[in-house]
C-alpha cells in the first residue's frame, strides 16, 4: 500500500485547523504561525503527487480504499490522475498564499479564520481526490460550509444576501447531482465513479443525469445564466476568500463536467453538446462586454473569471462537433488539455488579481476603480505586479493565460470556425476591460490624497505576488510538465467520450 | 555552435533588460545603459556574423528546435529558430538601428526618471523581435508578434502620468488586438488543414490543403489558402498599420522619440510586412488574398500620405509618413514582389529612424516644442542635424542616388508589371503618393530647418546642437540611408540574395521584368533619371519649396480652395471620431445594456430574487390560513370531511 499520501492532504489541513482553532484567538500570532506550519508542510506533502507520478497510465494512482458505510457499499476510496492531481496541487500551493496574504490583515477572530481555510483546504482535496460518489458529494457540500463562514463573518457590508444566495444557487444545482448519483446507484450498485463509466445507460436516463450534473456544475463554474451569485459573492468575500473562490472552488464545477458528466453520459453528452458550447460562448462574449462596464474592480475580476471559465467548457465540449465535422477526434484532446490547463492558470493569474485589488483595499477600502488613479506613481513594484498580471489575464504568450486560451482556439477552428471566431473576440474583450482598468487605477497622474499617502508593498506582499508571478511566467514559457502529467488521462477521456452506452 | 550563436543573440538583451528592469536602482543609470547597450552590441555583432557567414556560404541556413514547450493531442509545439538569409538581414537590421536607438537615448533620456526602466523596456522590446523574426514556427511568431506588442504598450504609456500617452497606449494595445484576433483565427485554420505549427512542415504541405475550401458561411466556400492568407494579413494590417487598423499609430507618437524610431519606424511596425514576405509560399497560393494585401497597401500608402500634409507636430507628420511607406512596402508584397518589399523595409528602417531621430534631436532643442509652426531657420544653429536629415528626408522621397530611390523604384515598377486585380489602382495610388511624400516631406523640412525663426526669445536663446550621443547615431544612419541602395539594390532584388526562403510563382514574377531594363545600380540610375517618379518627386519638392519658403503668401490661397478637403484631411478622414464617438460607446453601452437588462433585470431580478419572491408570497399566503382561531381549523376539518366522503361515494 502506497503511504496514505491522499489522506495526509485531506486530513492534515482540516485538523491543523482544528488546531488552529484550539490555539484561539487570544494568542493569535501562535495561531498564524501554526496556520502558516500546516499550510506550508501540507503543500510539501503534496509535491511527491507530482514528483512521483507515473506520466504513462491514465490509471489512478496513490489509490487508498476502504469500507466506509457497508450497507450501502460506500467506500473511503481515493486517488488521483492526471486531472485531478493538479488541481491538488493548486489547491495546497494556493492556500499558502492565501494564509500569508491574510497574516496581518485579518483582525477580528484571525485563529477561526485560518482555522476556516485550513478545512476548507482539505475538503477540496478531498473532493478532487474523492473515487467514491457519495464521498465526493460529502465534500462538495461539505465544503460549503466554511466559504459560507468565511463570506458571512468576514464579508463586506451586504454579506449576508451575498452568502444566502451564493449557499442557496450551489445547493439547489447539487442536490440534483444527488439525486442522480442515488440513481446510478441503485443501477450499478456501486458509488464507485469508474464504475458509473462502464454502467450501460438509456438515452432518456442519460438526459435527465446530464442534465442533472449540468445543473450542478454549472452554477459552480459558474456558466451563464446562473452566475449572478459569483460577482455579489466576491464583492462581499474577504480578499483570501475571493482568492479561493477563484481559483480552486470554480474549478470543482469543469472538474465536475471531466469527472461525470462526460463519461457517465456520452451520448447525452453528444447530443446536447449545443447547449454547452452555446453558453460558454455567451459567457465569453456576452460577459466580455459586461465586464468591461464595471466599475468596482472586483466585480471586474469576477465577471473576467465568468469570461475565462467560458473557455474551460468550451475546451471540454468541443471534441463532438469536431467529430461530427470532421469524423475524426483530431484536435479534440487540445481541446480538453486547454480547458484543463485553463482552470490551473485561471487558479493563479485570477487569484493574483484578487490578491492585487486586495493590497489596494486594505490601504484605502475601496474597491472602486474611481477611487483610484496614478497608483504607479506612489506604488511602482506593485504597479509593476499588477500589470503583469493584467497581461497574463488578457492571456498574453509567455504567460500561463494564454496556454489555455490558445489550446482551446485552435481546437475549436476544427469544431467550426465560427466556435474560434467568438472565442478569440476574447483577445479584444479582455484586452479591453483588463487594460482599461489598469489604466484608470495604475497610471496617470495620482489622482486623490489617498492615492498620493499609498506605501508600496512590503516584503509580504511582494512575496504573495512575487511567487505568483514566477509560476505564471513558468507555466507560460514551459507547460509541457503540465501537458505531459495530463496527456494519458484525457486520451482515456476521449475513449469514455465517444464509446457509446446505448 | 550556431545554435549556442543564436541563443546568445536573442538572450543578451533579455539578460540585460531583466538586469535593468529588477535591479535598476543597484546597478544605477550609468550601469543600465551600459549593460544594455553591450548587450545589444554583442546581438549586433553576433547577427552581423551570422549574415555574413550565411552569405559568404561558411555557415549552412539553420531551422531547430531550442525546447519543446508542450505537447498537445499529439501536435508538438516548440520554440525555435529559422536562421536563413531573410531573418539574418532582418536580426541585422533589427540590431543595428536598436543599437542606435540604445546610444541617442543616453543623450535623449537624460534627465528622465524612468532612465533605467527605459532601457529595461528596450533592450526587452529587442529581446522580443528578435524572437518573432528568427521564430520557425508559428507558435513564436505569435509570441514574439505580441510581446512587442506588450513592450510598445508599455513604451507609449512610458510617461504614464499623461492622459493622452495612457489614452494612446491603451488604444495601440486593442487596435493591435483587433489585428492579433484575425492573426490567431489565421493560425488555428492553419493547424487545422496541415495540422502543424512548424512552417516547414507547413509550407511543404500547403499546395496539398490549400484547394480545399472551408464552408465559412453556409453554401460560400472558401478556398483554403485565401481564408489564411486573408487572416493572417489581417494581423499584418493592425501591427504594420494598415487602413483601417492604422489608427493607433499616429498616437502612439505620445511615447518618447527614440522609441518611435526604433519601435514605430524602424522595427515593430515592419514585422507585418516581414511576416507576410516569411508566408510568401502561403501566399503566393492565393491572387485574392495578395489582391487583398495589393489594395490596402496602396490606401494606405496614398491616403495616409495626404495626413502627412496637415500635420503640425513634427513626429506625427512622420509617423504618417511612416503610414505611407508601410504602405508601399505592402503594395510590394502583394504584387508578390517580397525582396523589393523587405528591400524597402531595410532601407525606410535606415532613414526613417534618421528622420524620428533628428526630429528628436530638433525636440530637445527647442525644449519639448513639437509644433513645426512654432520652429523655422534651425540650420544655423544645429548643422549635424541639419544635414543629417536632409539626407534622410532625400532618402524618404526617392531622390536619385539614395537609398530610398531604388527601394521605392523597384516598387513602383514591380506594380507597373503586375496583372492581378488591384494593380492598376494600386499603380495610381503609389505614384501619386510619390508627390505627397515629397511635399510633405520638404514642408516639414523647410518648416523646421529654413525660413523665419519663430521660435519665441526664450528658446531662441538657447538654441545648440545636440550633444555627441545624439549626433553620432545620426551620422551613422545618415551612411546607409545613402549608400544601402547602391550597395545592396541588385544582389537583393535580381541575383537571388533570399534564395529558397522567399517563393514566388512564375506567373507572379514581376521582378524579372524590372530587371528588364537592367539591373545594376547604375542602371537603375539611368532609368530612374527618365521615369515618372523621378519627376514627380521634383514637383512635390519644388511645390514645397514654393509654398512654404518662396512664396508662403500664396498658402492661404490655395487652402482655401481646398478647404472641404482639408477638413477631412485635419479630421483624418473620421477615423478616430467612428472609433471613439461610435464603436466605443457602442462596446460600453452594449455592456451596459447587457449587465442592467440581462443580469439585472432579468437573471436577477425576475429569476433569481424573483423566485425568493416568490417563496415569500406563498409563505405569506399559507399564513393567512393559520389563523390561530379553533373554530376557523375545525370548520376547515368539516369543510375537509365532507369533501372526502363525498369523493369516495361518487367514486363508489
Amino acid at each position: 500500500m502506497e503511504l496514505s499520501l491522499l489522506s495526509t492532504l485531506i486530513w492534515l489541513p482540516v485538523f491543523g485547523g482544528l488546531a488552529v482553532l484550539a490555539v484561539g484567538d487570544r494568542r493569535a500570532a501562535l495561531s498564524r504561525w501554526v496556520a502558516l506550519g500546516v499550510s506550508v508542510v501540507t503543500f510539501v506533502a503534496s509535491v511527491p503527487l507530482f514528483a512521483g507520478f507515473d506520466r504513462t497510465t491514465a490509471a489512478m494512482q496513490f489509490v487508498e480504499r476502504h469500507p466506509w458505510i457497508e450497507r450501502f457499499r460506500i467506500e473511503y476510496y481515493l486517488g488521483v490522475d492526471g486531472i485531478s492531481m493538479p488541481l491538488i496541487l493548486l489547491t495546497t500551493f494556493v492556500t499558502v498564499l492565501v494564509v500569508i496574504a491574510g497574516w496581518k490583515v485579518i483582525r477580528e477572530r484571525p485563529s477561526q479564520y485560518f482555522a476556516a481555510f485550513l478545512v476548507m483546504e482539505g475538503l477540496m482535496n478531498g473532493v478532487f481526490a474523492s473515487l467514491d460518489a457519495m464521498l465526493f458529494y460529502v465534500f462538495w457540500e461539505a465544503m460549503l460550509i466554511p466559504m459560507f463562514i468565511i463570506i458571512g463573518v468576514w464579508g463586506g457590508p451586504r454579506r449576508i444576501y451575498a452568502t444566502l444566495k451564493f449557499f442557496l444557487y450551489t445547493f439547489l444545482g447539487s442536490v440534483l447531482m444527488l439525486v442522480a448519483l442515488i440513481y446510478l446507484y441503485m443501477g450499478s450498485g456501486s458509488y464507485a465513479i469508474q464504475d458509473f463509466y462502464t454502467f450501460p445507460l438509456g438515452m432518456r436516463e442519460q438526459v435527465l443525469i446530464f442534465i442533472a450534473f449540468l445543473t450542478a456544475f454549472a452554477v459552480k463554474v459558474p456558466m451563464w445564466p446562473v452566475h449572478t451569485w459569483l460577482p455579489d459573492a466576491h464583492v462581499e468575500a474577504p480578499t483570501g476568500g475571493s482568492v479561493i473562490l477563484a481559483a480552486i472552488m470554480l474549478k470543482m464545477g469543469g472538474y465536475g463536467f471531466v469527472r461525470f458528466s462526460l463519461p457517465i453520459t456520452p451520448d447525452a453528452s453528444m447530443s446536447l453538446d449545443w447547449l454547452v458550447l452555446v453558453l460558454s460562448l455567451i459567457a465569453v462574449v456576452y460577459i466580455g462586454f459586461v465586464a468591461l462596464v464595471q466599475s468596482d474592480m472586483k466585480k471586474l475580476i469576477a465577471y473576467s473569471s465568468i469570461a475565462h471559465m467560458g473557455f474551460v467548457t468550451l475546451g471540454f465540449f468541443l471534441g463532438f462537433s469536431i467529430l461530427r465535422r470532421t469524423g475524426g477526434l483530431e484536435g479534440a484532446g487540445m481541446g480538453l488539455e486547454g480547458g484543463m490547463v485553463q482552470m490551473i492558470s485561471h487558479g493563479l493569474v485570477s487569484g493574483a488579481l484578487f490578491l492585487c485589488v486586495g493590497v489596494l483595499y486594505d490601504r484605502l477600502h475601496s474597491r472602486d476603480i474611481a477611487a483610484y488613479g496614478g497608483v504607479a506613481n506612489t506604488m511602482p513594484r506593485f504597479a509593476a505586479l499588477m500589470v503583469f498580471f493584467a497581461m497574463a489575464n488578457a492571456g498574453l504568450p509567455g504567460t500561463s493565460g494564454f496556454v489555455g486560451e490558445f489550446l482551446v482556439i485552435l481546437a475549436s477552428f476544427r469544431a467550426n470556425p465560427w466556435f474560434a471566431f467568438l472565442a478569440a473576440t476574447t483577445l479584444v474583450l479582455g484586452a479591453a476591460y483588463t487594460l482599461w482598468m489598469v489604466k484608470r487605477v495604475v497610471f496617470g497622474e495620482v489622482a486623490n490624497d489617498g492615492v498620493a499617502g499609498l506605501t508600496d508593498i512590503d516584503a509580504r506582499e511582494g512575496l504573495v505576488l512575487g511567487v505568483l508571478a514566477v509560476a505564471v511566467l513558468v507555466l507560460g514559457v514551459w507547460p509541457a510538465p503540465l501537458l505531459e502529467v495530463m496527456g494519458p488521462t484525457i486520451e482515456n477521456l476521449l475513449d469514455l467520450m465517444v464509446r457509446s452506452k446505448l | 555552435m550556431m545554435e549556442q550563436v543564436l541563443l546568445a543573440i536573442v538572450l543578451s538583451p533579455l539578460a540585460a533588460a531583466v538586469i535593468a528592469g529588477l535591479f535598476g536602482r543597484v546597478i544605477g543609470r550609468a550601469g543600465a545603459h551600459w549593460i544594455t547597450i553591450l548587450g545589444v552590441g554583442a546581438s549586433f555583432l553576433l547577427s552581423a556574423w551570422v549574415l555574413a557567414g550565411l552569405l559568404g556560404g561558411r555557415l549552412e541556413p539553420y531551422d531547430g528546435a531550442v525546447y519543446t514547450w508542450g505537447i498537445s493531442d499529439g501536435v508538438r509545439m516548440e520554440v525555435g529558430f529559422l536562421i536563413d538569409r531573410l531573418s539574418a538581414l532582418m536580426m541585422t537590421v533589427v540590431t543595428f538601428v536598436s543599437l542606435m536607438v540604445h546610444v541617442y537615448t543616453v543623450g535623449y533620456m537624460r534627465e528622465d526618471p524612468g532612465y533605467q526602466r527605459f532601457f529595461s523596456y528596450i533592450s526587452l522590446f529587442t529581446f522580443a523581435m528578435l524572437m518573432l523574426v528568427m521564430a520557425n514556427n508559428f507558435l513564436q511568431l505569435f509570441f514574439g508578434w505580441e510581446a512587442v506588442g506588450v513592450v510598445s504598450y508599455l513604451l507609449i504609456g512610458f510617461w504614464f502620468k499623461r492622459p493622452t500617452a495612457i489614452h494612446a497606449n491603451l488604444k495601440a494595445f486593442v487596435v493591435n488586438r483587433v489585428g492579433d484576433f484575425g492573426f490567431l483565427l489565421g493560425i488555428a485554420a492553419i493547424l487545422s488543414l496541415a495540422g502543424s505549427l512548424d512552417y516547414a512542415e507547413v509550407f511543404a504541405s500547403a499546395p496539398s490543403w490549400s484547394r480545399q475550401t472551408v464552408e465559412v458561411l453556409a453554401g460560400r466556400p472558401w478556398d483554403a489558402a485565401t481564408l489564411v492568407c486573408v487572416l493572417l494579413f489581417v494581423g499584418a494590417m493592425g501591427k504594420s498599420a494598415q487602413v483601417p487598423l492604422h489608427v493607433w499609430l499616429p498616437d502612439s507618437m505620445e511615447g518618447p522619440t527614440p522609441i518611435s524610431a526604433l519601435i514605430h519606424a524602424a522595427t515593430m511596425v515592419t514585422a507585418g510586412v516581414f511576416m507576410v514576405a516569411r508566408m510568401s509560399p502561403l501566399f503566393e497560393l492565393s491572387t485574392t488574398a495578395l489582391s487583398v494585401v495589393l489594395v490596402i497597401g496602396a490606401t494606405t500608402a496614398f491616403f495616409m500620405g495626404l495626413l502627412g500634409l496637415v500635420q503640425n507636430d513634427i513626429k506625427r507628420v512622420v509617423a504618417y509618413s511612416t503610414l505611407s511607406q508601410l504602405g508601399y512596402m505592402m503594395v510590394a508584397l502583394g504584387a508578390s514582389a517580397y525582396a523589393a518589399g523587405i528591400f524597402h523595409l531595410g532601407t525606410h528602417a535606415f532613414f526613417k529612424a534618421l528622420l524620428f531621430l533628428a526630429a528628436g534631436s530638433v525636440i530637445i532643442a527647442m525644449h519639448h516644442e513639437q509644433d513645426i509652426r512654432k520652429m523655422g531657420g534651425l540650420r544655423r544653429y544645429m548643422p549635424v542635424t541639419y544635414w543629417t536629415a536632409l539626407i534622410g528626408s532625400l532618402a524618404l522621397i526617392g531622390f536619385p542616388g539614395f537609398s530610398g530611390f531604388f527601394s521605392k523604384d523597384a516598387i513602383i515598377e514591380a506594380v507597373h508589371a503586375s496583372a492581378i486585380p488591384g494593380a492598376r489602382y494600386a499603380y495610381l495610388c503609389v505614384l501619386l503618393g510619390v508627390f505627397v511624400t515629397a511635399l510633405y516631406t520638404f514642408r516639414m523640412f523647410f518648416m523646421v530647418f529654413h525660413g523665419k525663426e519663430r521660435m519665441d526669445e526664450h528658446t531662441r536663446s538657447h538654441l545648440k546642437e545636440s550633444p555627441w550621443v545624439v549626433t553620432l547615431p545620426l551620422v551613422l544612419l545618415a551612411i546607409p540611408s545613402v549608400v544601402a541602395g547602391w550597395m545592396t539594390e541588385q544582389a537583393l532584388l535580381f541575383d537571388g540574395y533570399f534564395g529558397s526562403s522567399i517563393h514566388v510563382s512564375e506567373s507572379h514574377d514581376v521582378l524579372s521584368t524590372v530587371g528588364e531594363h537592367g539591373t545594376a545600380p547604375s542602371a537603375f540610375l539611368v532609368h530612374g533619371l527618365s521615369g515618372y517618379p523621378f519627376f514627380i518627386a521634383m514637383a512635390g519638392l519644388a511645390t514645397a519649396w514654393l509654398l512654404y519658403l518662396r512664396r508662403p503668401d500664396m498658402l492661404p490661397q490655395a487652402t482655401a480652395r481646398l478647404r472641404g478637403i482639408i477638413r477631412l484631411l485635419a479630421n483624418k478622414y473620421y477615423f478616430d471620431d467612428l472609433n471613439e464617438k461610435v464603436i466605443a460607446p457602442g462596446a460600453r453601452g452594449l455592456g451596459k445594456g447587457l449587465w442592467k437588462l440581462g443580469d439585472e433585470i432579468l437573471i436577477d431580478g425576475l429569476v433569481v430574487n424573483g423566485s425568493a419572491r416568490m417563496v415569500g408570497w406563498l409563505a405569506g399566503v399559507v399564513r393567512q390560513v393559520q389563523t390561530g382561531y379553533l373554530y376557523h381549523y375545525a370548520f376547515a376539518m368539516i369543510i375537509g370531511l365532507a369533501l372526502m366522503l363525498g369523493w369516495l361515494l361518487m367514486k363508489g
